[in-house]
């Protein structure tokens, strides 16, 4: 397994968000982490990358510990995390804000490389290398924010909700760059609210309910299961 | 960078004592001694985060605005018991008198201060936008999670941040020395001229900052010249309001 997290209890201030929540992801998978609001997809992706620390469980990447770590030390492990309304730096340029993504000295050495690569899966980057962030489209935030989340070299990378308030064209367009990416060996575990676009994409797929993981399943079947009906339609 | 600190009249209190005791001491003059200051105000700030700022920049709003504002207190009264109350001076340094700038008569000490400034924010501004950790310490003012999700040890910015905005103020206490005098309030009146500086041009905008200091420095001296020297501070601080009550976010503000 590339990713293995078991038993994660997540407090947020006082209030418990994660129960025991668990998710594996093997190498080469895309992985769709389905859920409705609130029942903690973020906290759990949050806390596999070190921004929050579990009270309990386990996490497990490439078999070696990572819960607790701080979040700058992780990225170095070869896990990258596109955060839910891309978070780009907004006053910073395009190119300075995809060029930190290679901020850590395991990426650091390829870093040209990696720009190459990037521009050419996501051309934005070179029509509008010298503009400031905030003043880009929602649709080439996106593709920024992952160009950024790809520059570190990572094994596995983790989106937040990649799709949020784009154009059908554009969540089309990103679709397949996300496979692309796929193809080209990156392994993918992804949050999306919808659950057919999400498990059209991906090969698997876990559902979080109130901070349990309450199902998982291959995309086809989680798409015909009653089970998931009931999560998200409350039926 | 999230917080604002509430001592830094203090801190300039502080470097202007440095750069007195190594004159008083050392016989150095403040144009030599204002590395030293620098050094030692750095490694303050770099302290004052480690010690007090990281332990309540997640806490609540006044907890933060009455840390700051304790140092400033304990600061002060800690000057006044070790070092008293009276006014102390450099006397003779070493750039006296004045100097004539196209006609103009302006005193030297005050000429090398500005020059200093100046070359203080060229500085500032190259470290800040075009090296490594320059464009880390920008990334994690704007976004601390994204910021450390990009690999960058935040905790190592922020302090490095208290570092440089206290040795920056190191400078400009050593050497206001040379033609103002020290005692343990002299933080007061500059620091609210400070944040009215800042504040006007917007926070996090270290150009807009320098254009507001320009702009507080004319008004000031026109108001005393045209109008009356007891009412120049009075129409400084008009102007902030107006700025505020129309633009909260300063002149050139992004937060």
């Amino acid at each position: 397994m590339m990713l293995e997290a078991r038993g994660l209890d997540v407090l947020l201030g006082d209030y418990q968000v994660l129960w025991g929540a668990r998710l594996s992801v093997a190498a080469g998978e895309i992985v769709a982490l389905l859920g409705p609001n609130g029942s903690g997809k973020s906290t759990l992706m949050n806390t596999i990358s070190g921004l929050l620390r579990p009270q309990a469980g386990q996490i497990l990447f490439q078999g070696r510990p990572i819960a607790g770590l701080p979040a700058h030390r992780i990225v170095g492990e070869g896990l990258s995390h596109v955060l839910e309304r891309r978070r780009l730096f907004p006053f910073l340029s395009v190119r300075q804000n995809v060029l930190l993504g290679a901020y850590s000295p395991a990426a650091r050495a390829t870093r040209d490389d990696q720009l190459d690569w990037v521009s050419d899966l996501f051309p934005v980057i070179r029509q509008r290398a010298d503009q400031l962030a905030h003043t880009l489209s929602g649709g080439e935030q996106q593709m920024v924010a992952i160009a950024r989340g790809l520059m570190a070299r990572p094994r596995l990378l983790m989106v937040d909700e990649p799709f949020l308030g784009l154009a059908p064209r554009v969540v089309d367009q990103l679709t397949e760059v996300i496979r692309a990416i796929n193809r080209g060996g990156v392994t993918v575990l992804l949050i999306e609210q919808n659950v057919e676009r999400a498990l059209a994409l991906a090969h698997r797929g876990y559902v979080l309910e109130s901070g349990r993981t309450v199902l998982e399943g291959r995309s086809e079947d989680l798409l015909r299961s009653a089970e998931v009906r009931r999560v998200f339609l409350g039926g | 960078m999230e917080i604002v600190n509430f001592a830094h009249g203090e801190f300039l209190m502080l470097a202007m004592y440095v750069a007195f005791f190594a004159w008083l001491l050392a016989r150095l003059d403040p144009v030599v001694s204002f590395p030293l200051a620098a050094l030692v105000l750095a490694g303050l700030g770099w302290a004052t985060y480690h010690g007090i700022i990281r332990w309540v920049l997640g806490g609540p709003m006044l907890a933060q605005i009455f840390a700051t504002f304790g140092l400033a207190v304990f600061l002060r009264s800690a000057a006044q018991f070790l070092w008293g109350v009276d006014f102390r001076v450099v006397s003779a340094p070493l750039l006296g008198g004045r100097a004539s700038l196209g006609g103009v008569f302006v005193g030297l000490p005050q000429l090398t201060a500005s020059v200093a400034a100046l070359g203080a924010f060229v500085a500032l501004h190259l470290f800040l936008a075009r090296s490594e950790t320059g464009l880390a310490l920008q990334a994690t003012a704007q976004d601390r999670q994204a910021a450390a999700l990009m690999g960058i040890d935040t905790e190592r910015m922020f302090a490095l941040g208290w570092a440089i905005g206290a040795g920056c103020v190191g400078v400009a206490g050593a050497l206001l020395t040379m033609f103002f005098y020290v005692f343990p309030d002299v933080g007061a009146a500059f620091a609210l001229l400070a944040y009215v500086t800042v504040a006007l041009g917007g926070f996090g905008n270290v150009p807009a900052t320098l254009l507001a200091g320009v702009i507080v420095g004319l008004v000031e001296a026109l108001a005393g010249l045209l109008i009356a020297p007891a009412l120049k501070y009075a129409v400084v601080f008009l102007l902030y309001l107006g700025v505020v009550l129309w633009r909260p976010q300063g002149l050139f503000g992004r937060f």
